[in-house]
């Protein structure tokens, strides 16, 4: 099977829909490949929010650490979804954890270089922001029905 | 004239005597029930009885065995409040009184040749289990068969066993997720919208006929989230609830909208319901 370029995974990938050649271009030169095994924290609340991780196989978690439970699965994310977004909101620590819940394998974007060539090209960053904010916004919506707890006794 | 006015039969509780009391979840019972001195029920799946529990009040609960098996009268029940608090207490060879069947179905057998997709959250798996029984019963009419269950954790899937079950014998896919679990689960923790992309991978949005029953909210998010991923709204239906007083059509204790959940639903075409399900007043 031929090498897939960086480019190339970003060219299939549902988080890439929409972006023009000369975005790719740009893009590709910020990402790496990540692998992580089942288990395997992929970044820890409070570590600086460096990386976009962008899946491409398998399943992660975002965990919440709480005295005496353990870590708390609070939402499960598939191929497709960008993990976490406090790379882009100072003070850009991760605010919490995430986890492999299966193998995963995932684009790893230097999150100073999208946000510099963003600077650069500041059509790039238009396409950007308007093509990754309704993931954003869609996951929002998700975790405030799941505030309502809505399966609980008194929710009908 | 005969001294006690006449109770027409459908308003006549019926002694029912439960002959085994099943626990599935900490404030969840299933009663068996058997008729101390009739025939067994049929029902249609999406259908629900008046259940009475003497001294205490009687309330609407959906019949939730298989339709196959009418011997085996099962109803769901969670502890919410008085009547269902009673209900929940009693013990194999207690008797209760039950009015029914009552209320429109679950139209899986007119939807032969596409693939159904099932959508639960938390107890509305109860009223969708006969129609889930009755597809596996008849798996070949169909393209597939979907389940996607929410429940709040791992400890409170109703049913679980059963869930297995299904799974092990492959004849439907099943999407379980949770609203908060500990590292130990493996599925995924979500709302039940957020599976619908995973579970409808690979299928014509016009090949799908989708039912769904569980809190109204998730009903009403779950249909429009269909609806965008482009299942037609003729083609969708949900189960309502309002409190009920008759369960005949006579009292409009359950009005919604220009309907009476007990006569015209509960199970209703979501392209009927739409628009009252959008008004808070209603
Ligand atoms: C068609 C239909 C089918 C139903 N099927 C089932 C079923 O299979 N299993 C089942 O357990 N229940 C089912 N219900 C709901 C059940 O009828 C109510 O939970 C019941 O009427 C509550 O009566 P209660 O006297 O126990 O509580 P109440 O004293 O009436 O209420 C106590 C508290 O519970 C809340 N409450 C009342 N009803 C509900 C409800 N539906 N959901 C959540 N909170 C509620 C009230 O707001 C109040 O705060 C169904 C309802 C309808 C209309
Ligand atoms: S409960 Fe009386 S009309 Fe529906």
């Amino acid at each position: 099977m031929a090498h897939q370029t960086i480019r190339d995974i970003l060219a299939d990938h549902p988080a890439f829909l929409g972006f023009d050649g000369a975005a790719l271009d740009l893009i590709a030169g910020c990402g790496r490949n990540m692998r992580y095994r089942a288990g395997e924290l992929l970044f820890r609340e409070g570590d600086a929010a460096e990386t976009v991780v962008i899946l491409r196989h398998g399943d992660a978690a975002i965990e919440l650490a709480a005295p005496g439970r353990g870590p708390l699965r609070v939402e499960s994310l598939h191929p497709g979804d960008i993990v976490d977004w406090s790379w882009l909101l100072p003070p850009c620590r991760a605010m919490s954890d995430a986890r492999a819940v299966t193998d995963v394998a995932a684009i790893a974007l230097d999150a100073r270089c999208v946000l510099d060539k963003c600077d650069e090209h500041t059509e790039l960053g238009y396409r950007l922001f308007r093509l990754w904010l309704p993931h954003l916004a869609r996951r929002v919506r998700m975790q405030r029905l799941q505030l309502l707890d809505l399966y609980g006794a008194h929710a009908r | 004239m005969p001294a006690e006015a006449a109770i027409s039969g459908s308003m006549r509780p019926q002694p029912y005597r439960v002959t085994e009391v099943l626990r599935e979840l900490d404030d969840v019972v299933t009663l068996r029930l058997a008729a101390e001195d009739r025939a067994p029920l049929p029902f249609r799946p999406g259908q629900f009885n008046m259940l009475y529990a003497f001294a205490t009040g009687e309330i609407p609960v959906s019949i939730s065995g298989d339709p196959s098996r009418p011997d085996e009268l099962l109803h769901t029940v969670r502890r919410v409040g008085a009547v269902s608090s009673a209900l929940a207490q009693l013990e194999r060879g207690a008797v209760l009184g039950l009015r029914g069947p009552f209320g429109s179905h679950w139209p899986v057998e007119t939807e032969r040749g596409r693939h159904l997709l099932f959508v639960a959250g938390g107890l509305g798996l109860a009223p969708l289990r006969p129609a889930i029984c009755r597809a596996l019963a008849r798996r070949a009419d169909y393209a597939g068969i979907t389940l996607v269950l929410g429940a709040r954790s791992p400890r409170e899937i109703l049913y679980a066993w059963q869930l297995a079950g299904w799974a092990a014998a492959g004849a439907m896919k099943i999407h379980v997720c949770v609203d908060h679990a500990g590292p130990e689960w493996g599925g995924p923790v979500g709302v039940v919208t957020s599976q619908f992309p995973r579970a409808l991978d690979g299928i014509a949005p016009d090949r799908v006929s989708a039912f769904l029953c569980g809190p109204e909210i998730m009903m009403r998010h779950g249909c429009g989230d269909l609806e965008h991923l482009g299942i037609h709204p003729e083609r969708m239906w949900i189960s309502m609830e309002r409190n009920m007083k008759c369960a005949t059509g006579l009292c409009g204790h359950c009005q919604f909208g220009a309907d009476f959940v007990c006569r015209d639903g509960p199970v209703f075409r979501y392209r009927r319901v739409r628009r009252p399900l959008g008004i808070r007043e209603v």
